[in-house]
């Protein structure tokens, strides 16, 4: 497996955290947020912390998709699962994130709706045109690396008249996440950060220079990161250089994958068919302007949200579940209450212990041991 | 988030479609989102079905070749 | 197929398909035992027709185990749900120790089910038997409407002895105790995986579905004192070294390093973001012994065909917490929890 095996080599990872040492001032701190799931998930499961200075602090972001989707959204696919004649489609991560009451799409599967777990959007279509009685409705979820596919797929519905073929669309998008975190930096209670490690996969799509504006603004460094654990401690280091040099802008370790332009078909693919939604809902973070994106009215023949009515929901979360709190970085896993008790990921009470990608089920399947 | 795996391409297919390798396993993927020319032998990064770019080996081999010298720069010192 | 007399016309199995006459007792039942499972477990107590199987028992204590078979798709790479019921079986009594000696098979079939792959499974349910010289004495067939069942499930149960005086159990782990496994990891789910119409890729890989009683006898008469045995399938071996840690209340360390996982499974893992450590397996089984035994218990299954890539991969340590963990190869440590629901493949 090129390109895989090479960036997990423990003797050079060893190396590059005795450089991170030397260059890390001890009496500053240095409060670091990886914005991403991935990143999240690969923290724990190559043990990083263990390699770093005390002072060096991963504080993990909202960047796993399924955890920062309202509980309200869920509830509404769920309901879209449950009307007759529809079979409904997703990604296997969502199939468990419990809903209100605990109610996911798996357990709406055990009563009788027809959900479908696909690896790809492709899947979907496919079982679109194999049934062409029932009603197909997807439920993409996703940031700006997820989101492309589902654009595609409408292109392909229109072109083919697939006419039974509808998107419950919830891409969301990253970089104003990542300014709401920062506009937040202010008030009480909210997360002190020194530098982010920047999304991977989604800067693929939307190119590195989609974070110079917020870095600017809030005079943070931001190093877009590959994922495997020799970028993850690379892009720590140039995150100890910039902060000691007190710069701040944004800079790429994951230079094989990520363009400052990013891939510019894929955002025409974007602009062509979704279009910004006015606010949405995240989970943690509340109702934020411009975070999402929707179906553009020419597509509106394949927007679920058009063609089904969508049930209103007030998506109630468990009262003691910090979920919120922890997908702004204020708190950490342990802190919960419920956390390894009453939540666990055979009976998660909240989002972010559903994902593999959560910050709770990555603090349970790999820091419990601490 | 964005589970995404490096995978080399093998043959390519019609209607923007390529059969990639990944450590022996081979699957059909689509190539709709790529901006750039790609051949066989070419890596992309694969998401959910999709090809999201082409994997730039020679940005992949700085790197690498940048971790080197830290670890040989480190042993001099030694 | 000596001893069986034919009873009417010939089902036509080549065109047929299962249907509700099959189960209801009537002639149509008969002919369809008669010709599709009587000729293949062809053996003297399944001829004698009776609703049961009479048979004297050997020396030493019997072993008894029975479990049910589902699976999509039927036929994968290196097997089908036939010789999985066999082999199965087998397995869950070899891995007290004893030599598997009879099954009983139970068929429940949907209506409109193939006559030509139920004839199909058949065979290489007997073929399974016959290889592991164990015979396929009594069994069942139903029919169920068809949407109420999916093709096929079968049920078997199996008889064992265990001559020797020997105790092999999930609570005798030690602390100090070495961890073996009898080849490379998950072969059979990647096989099944790469089958399912919602994943569909190619893998070379076959499912390693065999009956390891043979494995086991060459390995007890080398190690008579083998502490605990048992075959990881569903859930794989993080689940099995989790249930012997919970049943020993003992802990586990093991060195990812030394895992026997084929490049193509490890391929396929990273593609849909499973864990390979809890990849299913049907051929395969984990052993524990006294650190003493530990090498001449490998050098035996590393001589058998079926455990050539037998590997040392860890020890029992103490741990009142019962936590499997594991020393990555990058250098950290992590847990191997309990798999939380069905391991789905998943995009982030
Ligand atoms: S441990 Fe469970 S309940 Fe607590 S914050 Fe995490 S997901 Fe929510």
């Amino acid at each position: 497996m090129k390109y895989i095996k090479a960036f997990r080599d423990a003797n050079l990872a060893k190396m590059i955290a005795d450089k991170i040492a030397a260059e890390v001032n001890d009496n500053q701190p240095y409060r670091l947020m990886e914005f991403c799931g991935g990143h999240t998930h690969a923290i724990h499961r190559y043990g990083i912390p263990d390699l770093l200075p005390k002072n060096i602090d991963l504080i993990h972001g909202p960047g796993c998709p399924v955890c920062v989707l309202p509980i309200a959204r869920i509830d509404q696919a769920i309901a879209l699962a449950e009307l007759p004649n529809v079979i409904l489609c997703s990604y296997g991560d969502m199939l468990r994130v419990p809903g209100t009451q605990q109610k996911s799409l798996l357990k709406a599967k055990a009563k009788g709706a027809d959900v479908r777990m696909v690896y790809s959007i492709n899947d979907a279509l496919a079982i679109a045109q194999k049934n062409l009685s029932k009603e197909i409705i997807f439920f993409a979820i996703g940031f700006e690396t997820t989101t492309p596919p589902t654009a595609v797929a409408l292109l392909k519905a229109k072109e083919l008249c697939l006419n039974n073929f509808s998107v419950f669309c919830n891409h969301v998008l990253t970089p104003v996440a990542m300014e709401c975190l920062l506009q937040d930096e202010n008030a009480e209670a909210s997360v002190q950060l020194d530098g982010f490690i920047g999304p991977a996969h989604v800067s693929i799509i939307i190119g590195s220079d989609a974070y110079k504006k917020v870095a600017e603004r809030y005079q943070k460094p931001v190093v877009i990161s590959g994922f495997e654990p020799l970028d993850l401690l690379q892009s720590i280091l140039m995150l100890v250089q910039l902060i000691n040099e007190k710069s701040y802008g944004v800079e790429n370790q994951y230079t094989r994958a990520v363009k400052p332009q990013g891939n510019i078909k894929s955002q025409a693919l974007m602009a062509e068919t979704l279009e910004l939604r006015s606010t949405f809902e995240w989970r943690g973070l509340g109702f934020m302007p411009n975070s999402a994106l929707q179906i553009k009215s020419a597509y509106r023949d394949f927007d679920a949200e058009y063609r089904f009515p969508l049930q209103m929901s007030q998506g109630q979360e468990h009262k003691a579940c910090e979920c919120g709190a922890i997908l702004r970085g204020v708190k950490k896993p342990q802190a919960c209450k419920l956390f390894a008790k009453a939540c666990t990921p055979e009976n998660p009470l909240g989002a972010c212990m559903v994902s593999s990608e959560g910050a709770c089920a990555a603090y349970y399947a790999y820091g419990r041991i601490k | 988030m964005c589970l995404a795996m490096p995978a080399r391409i093998i043959s390519l297919l019609e209607n923007e479609t390529a059969i990639i390798n990944l450590g022996g396993v081979e699957k059909q993927i689509s190539l709709a989102l790529l901006d750039t020319e790609i051949s066989i032998g070419d890596y992309v990064v694969v998401h959910v079905g999709y090809a999201l770019t082409r994997l730039d080996e020679v940005q992949a081999q700085q790197t690498l070749a940048l971790f080197a010298q830290m670890q040989s720069a480190k042993e001099e010192t030694k | 197929m000596s001893g069986i007399k034919r009873r009417g016309a010939l089902v036509d199995v080549k065109r047929g398909c299962v249907e509700l006459s099959h189960g209801s007792g009537g002639r149509a039942m008969m002919q369809l035992i008669d010709q599709v499972f009587l000729s293949a477990f062809d053996n003297e107590l399944l001829a004698q027709k009776n609703d049961q199987a009479c048979f004297n028992t050997e020396q030493g204590r019997m072993v008894m185990t029975t479990d049910s078979y589902v699976i999509s798709p039927l036929f994968f790479p290196g097997g089908d749900i036939g010789c999985l019921a066999v082999h199965g079986t087998i397995n869950d009594i070899a891995m007290s120790g004893a030599k598997p000696l009879y099954l009983s098979a139970s068929f429940i079939l949907e209506e409109g089910f193939s006559l030509m792959d139920l004839q199909k499974i058949v065979q290489s349910m007997a073929a399974a038997a016959r290889d592991a010289n164990v015979k396929i004495i009594t069994g069942d067939t139903k029919v169920v409407e068809r949407g109420k069942g999916d093709g096929v499930f079968i049920t078997t149960t199996g008889i064992g002895v265990l001559a020797q005086p020997i105790n092999i159990s999930a609570d005798r782990a030690k602390p100090g105790d070495k961890v073996i496994i009898s080849g490379y990891l998950g072969d059979h789910g990647v096989a099944v995986m790469s089958k399912r119409e919602n994943l569909s890729f190619f893998a070379p890989v076959e499912s390693d579905t065999a009956a390891l009683h043979e494995l086991v006898a060459t390995m007890i008469a080398a190690v008579p004192d083998i502490h605990c045995m048992r075959d990881p399938t569903r859930g794989g071996l993080a689940s099995v070294l989790n249930e012997i840690a919970e049943q020993s209340q003992v802990g586990f360390m093991i060195e990812e390093n030394t895992l026997p996982i084929r490049e193509v499974v490890a391929g396929a893992c990273e593609l849909l973001g499973l864990d390979p450590l809890y990849v299913a397996n049907e051929g395969k089984l984990v052993a524990i012994c006294k650190s003493a035994d530990a090498e001449i218990l490998l050098a035996v299954m590393q001589k058998h065909p079926l455990g050539k890539h037998a590997a040392l991969i860890g020890e029992v340590v103490a741990d009142a917490n019962c936590f499997v963990q594991m020393q990555t190869s990058f250098g950290g440590k992590r847990m191997v929890d309990w798999l939380a629901g069905e391991q789905l493949p998943r995009i982030c």
